[in-house]
């Protein structure tokens, strides 16, 4: 049997240990762990990808989408989305000089014209075209009618059955030996129905003409040359060109729509998000100050935004675009900025001011403030964390009606000057044509939507992060 | 639950009330026509400003004007002169008689007399009336004097020897005066009613008399206007309607366009945008020329680069007006701009532009490049210049102007700065010329080349941008003064020349119009000078 | 509290003459003059038409002090647009047009706003929530002139398919005219309160006072309709104030599209026409409108609201 001699070691204190695991996790500060639920939150991180989206569309777009916006096209007026088509190269050369028939009368007969149960003139015979129709000239003729004193001309995209049928009245000539008329107007591709009738001076005949045409698209060498599709030397009548795309279309003057969105997203996000986010915080920390310390400050401070909620915004916008020294033709940005800085506040103001009043009287502020917590810590940790739901909804209504102020005051001449695009302006102007071209319209409002849409979403996500009740509940 | 079923019987019963409230018929009866009673519904783009007829500036009030008051001449349906309150006239070198039909009557059943003029063209004149179209009655004996505070207001020279006889003196002779008289201005008013109303006049429907075919029954400021048949115009027998009635003022086109498709207004005006839909309605499309004739001005102040020819030319031969009439404006109707002057006014026989035919324009982007370049070195510049072009806030002006813009861009390598200004300040920038160039239009105040041809003479405060040139001047007076209907058109191809020649201003487009109107309704006027639409003369068809 | 009001009041006046005088300053330092007109005209006729109207006087002290006396008297005196028309005139008729129509509007908003404000915060993150919010973005996203342009367009197109008027596309007059441009006046100010609403409601959800409430037995509906529903109002009716005035006078899009001869239509038309006197009447008159609003709101606030001390 051996017996176990116990050592000077056997007596040492052992080290300090836990028999129990670590149950505790690391403290999470405020801020931290407002950052892990926001990460954690699936529709307020899409909407950051979608916000990074558009910040890429509006900085990186113009570098590979490389059209100029205010490059226009006046063949290409009001397209719907498309990716480019082919046209015929043509020379454009003078002005159709038209056909006079030589001896033929200008005007009816006076005694025939004196009849009062005169018959109605015939329609034209032989209406036809002069030269290949294509998009920038129709060249039509058609056999003089005796007694005309003129002929008018019509034109539609179906064909006419009935007087009311005929379409655009294009124009007229004003003598009976005049039998022809070049159409230039706003033609497109496609199948064109023109109609003649004759006129006496005094009555228009119902007898009209019909002519079915089809109208190919062309491209004067001149034009083509001019927008850089064709070198100097190169490419005769008669040749196919492809012209360029527009993946989302083109406007009122035929200029692309992506690269207008692409610039004009700089002017309406600059304005949209700017001054929402410079005027709410100005409101906040207004409203914050005077619900907190209340009494005569907080009187004092609500009677002057009483005093600026009630300037009319329209008659001071004007008059800071006047004040900053706006030179006709700057885009004008910054007055609109700054009048939307200075009168808009107010309401912000007088929300934040309400919530504070509320929070003031709560338990756990008269609790901290009975502990001697100083006037910032009691605004900063318990203030505005808990009025921060209805700051964040501000702020979200507040990006799409910056948006809208700037297009109602491009309505009235008081918005960016052209060339300088904006969606709201795009939205606008987009409005007249919704029925023909509903891209011009969709488009535009489809970016504006997307935005308020990021920024909702980031403002839920934000505020239930940032919500320290939420953090109790989970 | 006794309670509960109380609750939601008052809840059907509010119900019921509500959607009776909306089934009530009460708007259901204002058609666009009514048939029967021989009504037609209208929308007027805006409030008339006021409606005494000496102070009437803008169109609407002449519009409506036109329909309840008669001059003494008047244009029909063709556009020919024929007699209005005059029964006939007679216009001389040095003045004018006319002899008042016996009949004619103010809506109070009193009779339409020589004074009635007399006291209304002194009242236009009368600097206290401070009327802005007092310039319109210069040329009459005295009426610059009086306007001026110069002369007593009974100096002027107009008189009513009988009281069915208007005798008019001129101090110059007006070839067209039978033809000025048919403008608003020169509407009779009845002295004791106008004076009763101690400045009142024309304010609301019962501070009016009426002389035309129809009265003014009700007016609804910025809501509501409505006419009925006037009981003692003398030529009522020729009138169909028994009312013409206003129940929408807005400027909005779309929604007159919805109005019109809805089946409650006659007429609605179209636009490049909503032509399309018309189409596919398979609506009749009317046309028309609305008689304005629009251009760019330029800044000939001292000090301008506008002042320079070489410049102006540039910019000249780098526009072509087909172009903007085809693909920019894109409505039918829209006819070049060739001259000053429009293409419906009439010369001594033909068709002025017939007589005086200016020459075809010429677009040459390489010709204008190597005027520019002259320009340049005739200022001394050594980069192309910035130019200003002043524009007004309404979508057509802007669409314009952001074509002229970057077409002068890709012609010239111009930058041009768009001011766009809103009414008011864009006629302060004009009068105190602060721009380059600026887009404007003129619509006839009569039908005579002169109410285009004295534009830009040297004295005409609307010659914004105060060109001025000897030789216009002359013929500018020529033209006043003559009533040789020859040399009257010599002077306006002298003007019109001059104008084209030295590029003071390059002419754009005449204006037209295409707007769909109720097939029931027959026998609209559509004319260059007010009232324009004129339906005093219209009647119905049943289809 | 009575002293508290009339204090208030006195303020409010105080208020509106710093109004007055800041857009009296303002319109007189913008640029043209509302007597310019199309047509030049001569200087004689000028000068007549500024000695009508007062504006051959020096802008300061003589046409302001007429203008502060004759306002104390409640006269702004003729429109330049509408000739021979006193301001009050205009202001008095068009103002009921805007007040009404503003009143169906907010009345629209404010209700829907609530409802679907508690409704949704209630189904958090639930389908019914996302779908009423995306409707709400929608509604905030496209501008007020394009949902009215589409509302007519919807009009027209809806009494086409029956054969009869079932709303009037535009004017004004009956009760049935009011109906489309009071929804879409009201649709934006629906959507913000609706928002609002939906982020108040969950923030009273999780207070204390509910949670004794549900402790004590109460029916999740009363703590619904008697608790959380009356204290998450709150915010909503300190935005109603100036909401209220902005919708009644502010429809200016709305007014033009459906013809409606409402103020704001009179106030963007005066601001171009530059029409002195019209702006002063429908500047002070929305001011004091505004005030009064705001101080009816804040006596409000501290009836629904005990908690808040008016002092």
């Amino acid at each position: 049997m051996s017996t176990y001699e116990p050592t000077a070691a056997d007596f040492a204190p052992l080290d300090a240990q836990s028999a129990a695991p670590v149950l505790v996790r690391p403290s999470l500060s405020y801020w931290a762990d407002a950052r892990a639920r926001l990460g954690r939150n699936p529709r307020a991180m899409g909407s950051l990808f979608l916000l990074l989206a558009l910040g890429l569309f509006t900085t990186l777009g113009p570098v590979l989408w490389t059209v100029d916006p205010s490059a226009q096209n006046l063949d290409r007026i009001s397209e719907p989305p498309n990716l480019g088509a082919d046209a015929l190269l043509i020379d454009r050369g003078q002005r159709w000089a038209g056909v006079v028939v030589s001896g033929w009368p200008a005007a009816p007969d006076p005694a025939w014209l004196a009849q009062a149960d005169r018959p109605e003139l015939p329609a034209p015979e032989a209406l036809r075209t002069v030269a290949t129709p294509h998009t920038w000239s129709v060249r039509l003729r058609w056999d003089p009618v005796a007694n005309a004193a003129g002929y008018q001309i019509y034109r539609n995209r179906y064909e006419p059955k009935a007087l009311n049928e005929l379409g655009l009245p294009l124009g007229d000539s004003w003598s009976g030996a005049e039998t022809s008329y070049e159409d230039a107007l706003a033609l497109e591709p496609g199948v064109y129905w023109y109609s003649v009738t004759a006129t006496d001076g005094e009555r228009e005949s119902r007898q009209f003409q019909t002519l079915r045409v089809e109208v190919a698209r062309a491209l004067p060498l001149e034009t083509a040359r001019k927008a850089g599709l064709l070198a100097d030397g190169q490419g005769q009548p008669g040749d196919q060109i492809t012209l360029p795309a527009h993946p989302l279309g083109t406007d009122y003057l035929g200029r692309d729509m992506l690269s207008r969105l692409m610039h004009g997203a700089r002017t309406s996000l600059f304005i949209g998000l700017l001054a929402p986010l410079l005027y709410v915080l100005f409101g906040t920390t207004y409203g914050a100050i005077a619900g907190f310390f209340g009494g005569r400050i907080d009187a004092l401070l609500m009677r002057l935004a009483d005093f600026v909620v009630a300037l009319p915004f329209l008659l001071f916008m004007i008059l800071f675009r006047v004040a900053s020294g706006v030179e006709a033709g700057e885009s004008g940005i910054t007055a609109i900025l700054v009048a939307m800085i200075l009168l808009l506040w107010p309401a912000t103001a007088r929300l934040v001011r309400g919530q504070i009043l509320q929070i003031r009287e709560e338990g756990y502020v008269q609790a901290a403030r009975l502990l001697g917590a100083p006037q910032r810590y009691l605004i900063f940790r318990h203030m505005i964390p808990n009025t921060l739901g209805v700051i964040l909804v501000t702020l979200t209504f507040a990006i799409p009606t910056a948006i809208f102020t700037e297009a109602f005051l491009s309505f009235i001449g008081m918005g960016v000057a052209p060339p300088t695009p904006s969606w709201g302006s795009m939205c606008f102007e987009g409005l007249k044509s919704m029925l023909n071209s509903p891209h011009e319209l969709f488009f535009p409002a489809l970016m504006i939507s997307l935005t308020v849409l990021a920024f909702n979403l980031l403002g839920d996500g934000l505020r239930d992060a940032l919500d320290a009740r939420m953090r109790a509940r989970e | 639950m006794a309670r509960k079923a109380a609750s939601a019987t008052r809840w059907l019963k509010l119900l019921g009330l509500l959607l009776g409230a909306l089934a009530a018929p009460a708007w259901s009866a204002e058609g666009a026509v009514d048939f029967d009673a021989r009504i037609i519904r209208m929308v007027l783009p805006q409030e008339p400003p006021q409606l005494d007829s000496s102070k009437a500036t803008d169109q609407v009030s002449t519009r409506i004007l036109g329909h309840v008051m008669e001059a003494l001449t008047r244009f029909d349906a063709q556009g020919r002169l024929v007699p209005g309150v005059a029964e006939r006239w007679e216009i001389r070198a040095d003045g004018a008689t006319f002899w008042l039909r016996e009949d004619a009557r103010w809506s109070d059943g009193s009779p339409v007399l020589a004074r009635d003029f007399v006291f209304s063209w002194r009242n236009a004149v009368d600097p206290k009336t401070a009327s802005e179209y007092a310039f319109i009655l210069q040329g009459i004996e005295n009426a610059e004097a009086i306007s001026q505070g110069e002369a007593p207001v009974d100096s002027l020279g107009v008189s009513a020897p009988e009281p069915r006889r208007l005798e008019v003196r001129f101090s110059r002779a007006i070839a067209y005066f039978d033809k000025l008289v048919a403008f608003a201005t020169f509407y009779p008013l009845k002295e004791d009613f106008y004076r009763a109303r101690d400045g009142r006049y024309g304010a609301d429907a019962e501070d009016m008399l009426f002389n035309g075919p129809f009265v003014i029954e009700r007016w609804d400021h910025g809501a509501r206007l409505e006419m009925a048949k006037n009981p003692h115009y003398w030529d009522r027998d020729k009138i169909y309607l028994n009312r013409i009635e206003f129940p929408y003022i807005t400027a909005d086109t779309n929604a007159a366009l919805n109005l019109f498709k809805d089946g409650r207004i006659i007429l609605a005006g179209l636009d490049s945008e909503t032509m399309e839909n018309a189409l596919d309605q398979r609506w009749r499309i009317e046309r028309f020329n609305d008689g304005s004739a629009w251009y760019i001005e330029f800044n000939h102040r001292e000090g301008r680069l506008t002042q320079n020819w070489n410049l102006r030319r540039a910019l000249a031969l780098s526009f072509d007006t087909y172009e903007l009439i085809n693909r920019v404006i894109g409505t039918p109707g829209n006819l070049p701009g060739l001259s000053l002057y429009p293409s419906y006014l009439r010369g001594a026989e033909q068709r002025l532009l017939q007589e005086i035919p200016p020459p075809e324009p010429v677009t040459d982007w390489a010709l204008a490049r190597s005027h520019l370049a002259a320009a340049r070195e005739d200022l001394g510049l050594a980069e192309a210049p910035e130019l200003v072009l002043l524009t007004g806030n309404s979508p057509t002006a802007n669409k314009q102007a952001e074509f002229l813009q970057t077409l002068w861009k890709e012609a010239l390598g111009l930058t041009v700065r768009i001011d766009r200004q809103i009414f008011k300040q864009r006629l302060a920038k004009m009068t105190s010329g602060d721009f380059d160039l600026v887009a404007a239009g003129w619509g006839p105040d009569y039908l005579d080349p002169l109410t285009f041809g004295d534009l830009f003479a040297s004295w005409n405060l609307n010659n914004r941008g105060r060109y001025a040139n000897a030789e216009l001047d002359a013929c500018v007076r020529t033209a006043q003064n003559s009533v040789d209907a020859a040399v009257r058109v010599d002077a306006f191809g002298c003007i019109q020349r001059i104008l084209l020649e030295d590029h003071a201003i390059i002419p754009t487009y005449e204006r037209g119009q295409i707007y769909v109107i109720h097939p029931a309704v027959k026998g609209t006027i559509r004319r260059q000078t007010s009232p324009d639409p004129d339906l005093s003369r219209a009647w119905l068809e049943q289809p | 509290m009575g002293r508290y009001a009339l204090k208030r009041l006195l303020q409010g006046l105080i208020t509106i003459w710093f109004i007055a005088t800041a857009t009296f300053a303002a319109m007189h330092a913008v640029p043209g003059d509302p007597l310019s007109n199309e047509k030049a005209t001569t200087e004689a006729i000028r000068k007549n038409l500024e000695a009508r109207y007062g504006l051959d006087r020096p802008v300061f002290p003589d046409q302001y002090l007429i203008f502060l006396g004759n306002m104390a008297k409640g006269d702004f005196g003729l429109s330049f647009t509408q000739q021979n028309r006193r301001v009050n005139d205009i202001i008095g008729d068009a103002f009921p047009v805007s007040a009404q129509l503003g009143v169906l509007a907010i009345t629209f908003a404010a209700i829907g706003g609530v409802l679907l404000g508690a409704f949704t915060a209630l189904k958090r993150n639930r389908w019914p929530d996302v779908t009423v919010m995306l409707a709400v973005i929608l509604g905030i996203s496209v501008p007020s002139f394009v949902f009215a342009a589409l509302g007519q367009l919807a009009l027209v197109n809806i009494n086409e398919a029956l054969g009869f008027t079932f709303l009037p596309v535009a004017g004004w007059g009956d009760i049935s005219q009011m109906i489309m441009p009071a929804l879409v006046l009201g649709l934006s100010t629906l959507a913000f309160l609706t928002r609002l609403m939906r982020s108040s409601m969950l923030e009273v959800l999780t207070a204390d006072y509910i949670r004794t409430a549900r402790a004590k037995g109460v029916s999740e509906a009363g703590i619904f309709w008697r608790h959380a529903l009356r204290n998450a109002s709150l915010p909503v009716i300190t935005v109603l104030g100036p909401a209220i005035a902005a919708i009644t006078t502010g429809g200016f899009v709305v007014e033009l599209v459906f013809a409606i001869p409402g103020l704001g239509r009179a106030f963007v038309e005066a601001v171009q026409q530059l029409d002195y006197t019209l702006i002063m009447g429908t500047t002070v008159f929305y001011g004091s409108f505004l005030v009064f609003m705001v101080i009816i709101v804040d006596l409000l606030y501290g009836l629904i609201d005990p908690r808040v001390r008016l002092s």
